[in-house]
C-alpha cells in the first residue's frame, strides 16, 4: 500500500490506497483513496450501485479487495489475520445477521461472547432496555416486527462498544425513538467513536456527521475534507450533497 | 457510548465451543434437519428390507452397504442446510465480520454435523438391527461409525460452504460430495462388514487407518482453506 496515497495521519484508523473491488467484470470500487481518522463521523452518499455498501464491506473485512490496499487499525481486515481489527468494528448492514430461532437476548449474548464482552448477558440486557425491547427480549427474533428486528441488529452492532461503527442505511424500519437513540450513539463525543454512515437520507446524514463523501460508480466525487471545506453550514452541506447525488439522476 | 471494559475475544477453542453451542441450539429449536434425516434414513432402510431378499450369507454382504447408503444420503440433508441457511438469512456475514477465525467456524460446523449424524445413527442402528436381525452393537462398529461420520462431515461441510452461494446448490453439493466420499464409502462398508462378522482386529484396522488418515487430511486442509470458500 502506498502511504503517500493513503495519507499519513497518526490517528488514521482506516487507510485505503488505490482500492479496487470488482464483481466479475463489473467494477464496484475504482482506485479509491481514503483515510478515516479517529473520532470522525462520515456520511457516505451516492445513488444505488455507487459502491457505498461495497466500501463498508471492504472496511469491515467481509470483502477482500480486487486490487490496491486497505488497512483498518493497521491490519488487513479480512480472514484469520483480520480478527483483531474486526474486534473493534461494529457493523449494521441490510441484513440483520440475527438467528431467527434465537431471542434478541440470545442473539446479543452470542455475539457478545464472540467479541469477548466481559458480561455479555448484562450488556445485552442493558442495550435491550435502552432500545425499549425488554418486554420482547425472550421472544424468538422471527416473531419480531421489521422495526424491532432492526433495533436488535443495531444492538448487535453496538454490543462490544466498537471503536469503528459502520452503518449501512441504519434508519430503515426504525421508529422515531429508535432513530433518536441511534443518533445519540453516533454523536456521542465521550469515547470518540468513529462512524461511517451510508445513507440516502441526506438530511439525517448531514445532521449526524461532520464529513460528507459522495460516491459515483465506485469513485469518490466529493470529499468535504479533501476539499478543505468549512464544516459549519449544514444547509450548504445538504444542498451540495443533494446537487451532486441528483446530478447523476438527471 | 461508553466503553468501560476492554473486550477480549475468545481463543480458537473458545470460538468453536460458542459456535457449536449456537449450532445445536438453533437446530434444537428449529428441528429442521435431525427429524427429516431420521425419517429419510428409516424409510430407506425399510424400503431396502422389503426390496431385497436379505437372508443368510447375502445379508452380511448387503447390509453394510444398505446402512451406509441410508446414512450418506440422509447426511446430504444436514450438509445442504449447514451453510445455505446461514447465507439465506445473512448470519454468515455476521459471523465473518466478527473476530472469529474462519477455521473455528468450519470446525464448529463439522462438530455439529458429526453430532447430527450420531443422533441419526442412534435412531437407525437399532432399527437396522431389528430389520436385518444383526448384532450391530459392537465397539469396532461404533469406532467405524465415528470415523465415517467425521469423514462425511469434514468433506461435506467445506463443500456445503462452497456451494452455499451457488444458485443450484441443491444439485451441486451431491455432485461434488459423492465422488470425494468414495474412499470413505469403501472403507466404512468394508470395516462394517468385518465388524458384523466379528472379523479379526488385524483385518479391520487398515480400513480404520484409511478413514482416520482421510479425516485428518480433510480437517486440517479444510480448516486452513475455509475462508477462501466462504468469502463473498
Amino acid at each position: 500500500m502506498s502511504a503517500e496515497r493513503a495519507g499519513s495521519s497518526a490517528q488514521a484508523i482506516v487507510r485505503c490506497a488505490g482500492l479496487e473491488k470488482s464483481y466479475g467484470q463489473r467494477p464496484a470500487i475504482r482506485n479509491l483513496d481514503l483515510t478515516i481518522n479517529v473520532g470522525e463521523r462520515i456520511a457516505l452518499f451516492g445513488d444505488n450501485g455507487a459502491g457505498k455498501s461495497t466500501l463498508l464491506q471492504l472496511i469491515s473485512g467481509l470483502l477482500r479487495p480486487s486490487g490496491g490496499g486497505i488497512r483498518v487499525f493497521g491490519r488487513q481486515p479480512w480472514g484469520g489475520e483480520g480478527a483483531r481489527a474486526r474486534a473493534q468494528i461494529g457493523t449494521l448492514s441490510h441484513q440483520s445477521h440475527l438467528y431467527e430461532e434465537l431471542s434478541a437476548r440470545e442473539n446479543l449474548a452470542l455475539y457478545g461472547r464472540l467479541y469477548g464482552v466481559p458480561d455479555p448477558q448484562a450488556r445485552a440486557d442493558a442495550l435491550i432496555a435502552e432500545f425499549g425491547l425488554t418486554g420482547r427480549r425472550v421472544d424468538p427474533v422471527r416473531t419480531l416486527s421489521r422495526g424491532m428486528t432492526q433495533r436488535v441488529a443495531l444492538m448487535r452492532a453496538l454490543i462490544h462498544h466498537p471503536a469503528l461503527l459502520l452503518l449501512d442505511e441504519p434508519e430503515t424500519g426504525l421508529d422515531a425513538t429508535s432513530r433518536q437513540i441511534l443518533a445519540n450513539h453516533i454523536t456521542e463525543q465521550e469515547t470518540r467513536v468513529t462512524v461511517v454512515l451510508a445513507t440516502h437520507n441526506v438530511e439525517m446524514g448531514v445532521s449526524l456527521t461532520t464529513r460528507d463523501i459522495v460516491l459515483r460508480d465506485g469513485e469518490i466525487i466529493h470529499d468535504s475534507v479533501s476539499l478543505g471545506e468549512q464544516r459549519t453550514d449544514a444547509n450548504r452541506r445538504r444542498d451540495e450533497v443533494t446537487r451532486l447525488v441528483a446530478s447523476r439522476a438527471s | 457510548m461508553s466503553r468501560p471494559q476492554q473486550a477480549s475475544p475468545p481463543g480458537y477453542l473458545g470460538q468453536i465451543r460458542i459456535l457449536l453451542a449456537k449450532e445445536l441450539t438453533v437446530e434444537f429449536r428449529s428441528r429442521e434437519t435431525a427429524i427429516p434425516m431420521a425419517v429419510f434414513a428409516a424409510a430407506a432402510l425399510i424400503a431396502f428390507q422389503f426390496s431385497f431378499d436379505l437372508r443368510g450369507g447375502t445379508l452380511n454382504l448387503v447390509a453394510p452397504g444398505v446402512l451406509w447408503v441410508a446414512i450418506i444420503f440422509a447426511s446430504l440433508l444436514a450438509l445442504g442446510r449447514s451453510f445455505s441457511r446461514e447465507v439465506e438469512r445473512g448470519s454468515l456475514d455476521g459471523l465473518l465480520a466478527s473476530p472469529i477465525d474462519p477455521g473455528a467456524l468450519y470446525l464448529a460446523k463439522v462438530s455439529a454435523n458429526v453430532i447430527l449424524l450420531v443422533v441419526l445413527e442412534a435412531v437407525i442402528i437399532p432399527l437396522a438391527a431389528i430389520l436385518f436381525n444383526l448384532q450391530l452393537f459392537q465397539p469396532t462398529l461404533l469406532l467405524t461409525l465415528l470415523l465415517g461420520n467425521i469423514g462425511i462431515a469434514s468433506v461435506g461441510t467445506i463443500l456445503s460452504a462452497i456451494s452455499a452461494r451457488a444458485r443450484a446448490r441443491e444439485a451441486l453439493l451431491p455432485i461434488m460430495l459423492l465422488p470425494l466420499l468414495v474412499p470413505v464409502i469403501i472403507a466404512v462398508v468394508r470395516a462394517t462388514a468385518l465388524a458384523i462378522d466379528n472379523g479379526p482386529w488385524g483385518d479391520i484396522q487398515p480400513w480404520l487407518a484409511i478413514l482416520a488418515a482421510y479425516d485428518l487430511v480433510f480437517l486440517f486442509v479444510s480448516s486452513l482453506l475455509f475462508y477462501v470458500t466462504v468469502e463473498k
